[in-house]
């Protein structure tokens, strides 16, 4: 590691005085990382296409937006949490148990109201949230060993509820089931409930102060604390915010699966970081948009049903998500690693 | 979020004044970790004797040492690892890889000799790529291993495919059923940890490459200027560590006497828990065979005794695992909670005061 000793310890683009061109620079380099994910995206399409040419039928594209765009939902809150260089492994749970409960509303409660049954999995969702952000934040656990612990209680959790039982299709009422197949101007509800999370989200980050917070933390925590950043109350905030997005992504999974038992989503925080990382969120914090990790999600899920199409068994799905994680992070390290050195030419070369 | 080694100073949260002073006189502070776990010993096993007179039986006592021997083997290597302030948590993928490598290669008949050496050799590739990602091209091991945890784990399934093989030699899979050198309480896998235990012990504790591991664990760029070969030590621990854990998934599937779909999921979970409980600092630098060994008896223990009460199963039992991990961390950061919770208070009524900080708009590159 000693390329990495050699850098300097401090962000580079931080205390650059005239920040007019190294900040260009990283954002030409953070949108060609970006559209890079859509060129791959435009690629697998186009290939897979010429080979398998019903691969852009109807169902094939509402099965890839189905899949995707829960998944999308459920990393605008992982994206919080890895920006302020931490890791939420407890999304895959939560969406498990929250599905499970609200699903059983509808046994448990007859007749009970659809948005009492979304604001009980999001308050599941929080729930979890708040108790993961507590130790992690007050407790400074780290996320990694408080959220490995969750993604295990979460899971027993969900088991000691559910027992043996499970949710089945016809205890559902019909209304709840349609919110998965209900379209507005011909894009499902889902769709547009990602769409517009994303869209605040993505706001929310550019341009509020908490919001850039995240990114500071993330970029280098011990400067965060220097400035005077509330980082424990950041990280709080992320980490609830991610339970309750994967809350909500419970109830959504139920109107999609309609059958639930207790593996529920089991291993979709895997997939979740996988989309994450491979739509430029940095592993390390500090960088990374909602834009991309939903680009993420939806390139991930493109290349499951693409290699579907073209007879790769659904096994391979698990592997995939590894490799393509690995990539990611190994790219974004060559990114980063000449990003910073062309960073510090330029600073040598304004005479800083 | 796992100690990231190439950045800033300290990154972690670590608040470094109980770290240091640990440093400073470090046979206290791991005493008082140690002796705590005795008393939680002598605790579950109380707490066993009271619930079953089947606690104490051979066939209760073979159960469990069979049990906790597999994940106590897996948690030699990721001590070490841990102590050097790394992670790996894809021990128990690369156990599955073995496995059900081996379950394949038996029903296409090769000689169980050849699968043997090809399911190592298969672990100690697995292990160098982790090594390689995170000592050559500089990745932050967590990231590394949470990848590799599912590359494996699904390259695994992709291998046997749905499918359960089970018609393993009994010569084999009699580690079992029958207890070591006819000790009939004493599994295989309890002695093979005891062997390896002491050996990892003495190299921990009086080698000068044991004691480079907790330099580089405090501070890797000073262990590196006082000549440790920093990448090196760290390559070769992550291949011993899958060397050895697809060891111990042969060991596992012939204890089974099968290997399947989703063998030995959620162990990293149990081993990480296992190593943390033992006093081993996520931080790095800071931990004791004797720890870990005797964390492993008080967390088999207490499982077996759980177990044996009728309203507790495998899954109640990973709730309780979850607790424990996280306590293990938690406790030693309570001592310093008081007076961090003091510092909040003061910041946030400080900040109250002052101007608005401009630095908020820090560029998006990290620093790792």
């Amino acid at each position: 590691m000693s390329a990495a000793a050699e850098t300097p310890p401090r962000a580079p683009a931080a205390d650059a005085g005239p920040l007019a061109n190294p900040r260009s620079l990283v954002d030409f380099v953070l949108r060609v990382r970006t559209f890079g994910i859509v060129g791959i995206l435009a690629l697998f399409v186009i290939v897979t296409t010429l080979i398998q040419s019903n691969f852009l039928s109807g169902s094939n594209i509402r099965f890839i937006l189905g899949d995707a765009t829960l998944y999308a939902l459920v990393a605008i809150g992982e994206t919080f949490v890895v920006l302020t260089r931490n890791v939420d492994l407890s999304v895959g749970s939560v969406v498990g148990l929250s599905a499970y409960v609200s699903a059983n509303m509808f046994q448990a409660h007859h007749g009970i109201a659809i948005p009492v049954v979304f604001l009980v999995g999001i308050g599941i969702g929080v729930a979890c949230g708040v108790v993961t952000g507590l130790i992690t934040a007050i407790g400074r656990v780290p996320s990694l060993v408080v959220t490995l612990a969750m993604l295990y209680i979460i899971r027993g959790f969900d088991t000691i509820v559910v027992g043996s039982g499970q949710v089945v299709a016809n205890s559902l009422p019909d209304s709840f089931i349609a919110i998965f197949h209900d379209t507005v101007l011909g894009i499902p509800d889902l769709a547009w409930v990602t769409a517009i999370l994303v869209a605040i989200a993505a706001y929310y980050l550019r341009s509020y102060r908490s919001g850039r917070d995240l990114y500071a933390i993330g970029s280098d925590p011990d400067a965060a604390r220097l400035a005077g950043i509330p980082i424990a109350r950041r990280v709080f905030f992320a980490f609830v915010l991610s339970g309750a997005i994967a809350g909500l992504g419970g109830v959504f999974w139920a109107t999609q699966y309609n059958t639930i038992d207790a593996t529920a989503a089991n291993g979709l925080e895997l997939q979740i970081i996988a989309a994450v990382v491979v739509g430029g969120v940095a592993i390390f914090g500090g960088s990374g948009s909602v834009v991309g990790a939903a680009l993420g999600a939806l390139l991930l899920q493109t290349i499951n049903v693409a290699l579907n199409v073209l007879g790769v068994p659904s096994l391979w799905t698990e592997a995939i998500a590894g490799f393509l994680l690995i990539v990611a992070i190994t790219l974004d390290r060559g990114i980063q690693l000449r990003l910073a050195a062309a960073l510090r030419r330029r600073r040598q070369h304004l005479g800083a | 979020m796992a100690p990231d080694p190439s950045s800033s100073p300290s990154p972690s949260p670590s608040p470094s004044g109980w770290r240091s002073a640990l440093a400073g006189t470090p046979l206290e502070g791991l005493l008082r970790w140690e002796s705590a776990l005795v008393v939680a010993l002598i605790g579950v096993i109380v707490l066993g004797m009271s619930i079953s007179s089947e606690f104490t039986s051979s066939y209760n006592l073979f159960t469990t040492s069979t049990n906790i021997g597999d994940l106590a083997i897996m948690a030699l290597p990721m001590t070490l690892i841990i102590i050097t302030g790394e992670i790996d948590l894809s021990v128990a993928s690369t156990l599955a890889l073995s496995a059900e490598l081996m379950g394949d290669l038996w029903i296409h008949h090769w000689a169980m000799p050849l699968i043997i050496v090809v399911c190592l050799l298969m672990g100690t590739v697995a292990g160098a790529i982790n090594g390689f990602l995170v000592t050559r091209v500089g990745l932050p091991s967590l990231a590394v291993t949470i990848g590799t945890l599912t590359l494996y784990r699904g390259l695994a399934n992709v291998i046997l495919g749905p499918i359960s093989v089970s018609n393993f030699p009994p010569g084999l899979t009699s580690v079992g059923v029958n207890g070591f050198l006819g000790i009939s309480s004493v599994s295989w896998s309890v002695a093979i940890f005891v062997v390896l235990g002491i050996a990892t012990g003495v190299m921990l504790r009086m080698s000068s490459l044991g004691r480079s591991l907790y330099a580089i664990g405090l501070n890797q760029e000073a262990a590196f200027h006082a000549g440790i070969r920093v990448k090196r030590i760290k390559m070769s621990l992550f291949v011993l560590s899958g060397f050895v854990c697809a060891a111990v998934g042969i060991l596992y599937a012939f204890e089974l006497s099968s290997a399947a779909e989703n063998i030995g999921i959620g162990f990293e979970l149990q081993v990480v828990t296992i190593v943390l409980l033992g006093g081993v600092s996520i931080f790095g630098g800071k931990g004791t065979i004797l720890g870990v060994a005797l964390a492993a008896i008080v967390y088999a223990l207490l499982r077996s005794a759980l177990l044996l009460t009728s309203s507790f199963n495998e899954n109640d039992f990973q709730v309780v695992s979850g607790g424990l991990l996280i306590l293990s961390v938690l406790i030693p950061n309570l001592a310093a909670f008081a007076r961090r919770g003091q510092d909040l208070l003061g910041r946030r009524r400080g900040r109250g005061l002052a101007a608005k900080s401009p630095s908020t708009t820090s560029g998006p590159v990290g620093d790792g």
